[in-house]
């Protein structure tokens, strides 16, 4: 057929590599869960500390310089995070606000929302990850097939 | 002993976008090109996270204290307003633009690439814009 319904990426195309480290976000989503009490949601570990409150800094803080530990870990173990940024520093910008502001008002992101929110079944989590993804499915559309 | 169980967690986390492909945000616009040449990866990023995430949080919500004592703080809210989603559809619209999502993002930043460092302010300064704005409109 000429006009096939959808071309698969197989060139880039790495089922094994994220399907294990989807595994291993699911496991430090149940880490946190289970040893602290606490949904991984990056967006408001983050938007927390911006507001600190007494006896709830600390976990954030120590989530976050984990986090930050990630890629030098990852390097000794001979792989890079060897990120391609097509977008440009106003774009960035404009896209970092956009991020910020709607994860603020919409309780999470695609860590609280969609890993740890449709884990639990949230209808809330499953709505705002049907919306962030058709959002995002949409600006990519408008982007590179229509403007 | 908690700090440490989230430090480890983070630690996790973090390794987990890295391998994942979730840190490289032209792989991130491949997946949400499903017009184009579609990349289906972070499907299996969601899958694999979602796989481990069901066990765990039907175990976490059946406790009253977490493994190490502390509190659980589980979200309770189930209503569903306007806020959340226009909220993810702003958020949304900033992905595709990017292809960061806060994690990734940090995670780039903390290995020194340059834009991720403009993507991680601009957030920040968005977060703290929500928070000043609720400040001011909760002020009698």
């Amino acid at each position: 057929m000429a006009n096939e319904l959808m071309t698969i990426d197989f060139a880039h195309f790495t089922p094994g590599a994220s399907f294990a480290g989807g595994i291993m976000i699911g496991i430090a989503a149940a880490m946190l869960a289970l040893l602290n009490g606490r949904i991984a949601g990056i967006s408001g570990i983050v938007g927390g500390l911006l507001r600190p409150a007494r006896g709830d800094v600390i976990w954030r803080i120590a989530f976050v310089v984990g986090l930050f530990a990630a890629p030098t870990v990852m390097a000794l173990a001979g792989v890079s995070p060897a990120p391609r940024i097509e977008a440009g520093y106003a774009q960035l910008a404009i896209a970092g606000l956009l991020v910020g502001i709607g994860t603020s008002y919409g309780s999470g992101c695609t860590s609280g929302h969609g890993v740890c929110g449709i884990s639990r079944l949230s209808p809330r989590s499953l709505v705002a990850t049907a919306a962030f993804m058709l959002a995002g499915i949409a600006t990519v559309y408008l982007a590179r097939h229509l403007l | 002993m908690s700090g440490l169980a989230a430090f480890a967690a983070g630690l996790v986390f973090g390794a987990g976008l890295i391998l994942s492909g979730m840190t490289d945000p032209a792989k991130v616009i491949g997946f949400l090109d499903i017009a184009g040449n579609w990349d289906p990866s972070l499907a299996l990023v969601m899958g694999g996270a979602i796989l481990i995430g069901f066990f765990a949080f039907r175990l976490a919500a059946r406790r009253a204290r977490s493994f190490l004592g502390g509190a659980m703080h589980l979200p309770r809210r189930r209503d569903i307003d306007a806020r959340l989603i226009a909220g993810s559809v702003v958020f949304g619209v900033g992905w595709g633009i990017a292809g960061f999502c806060p994690g990734p993002a940090l995670v780039s930043f903390a290995s020194g690439v340059e834009p991720a460092a403009v993507f991680v302010a601009a957030m920040l300064f968005g977060m703290a814009l929500h928070i000043s704005v609720e400040t001011f409109l909760r002020k009698p």
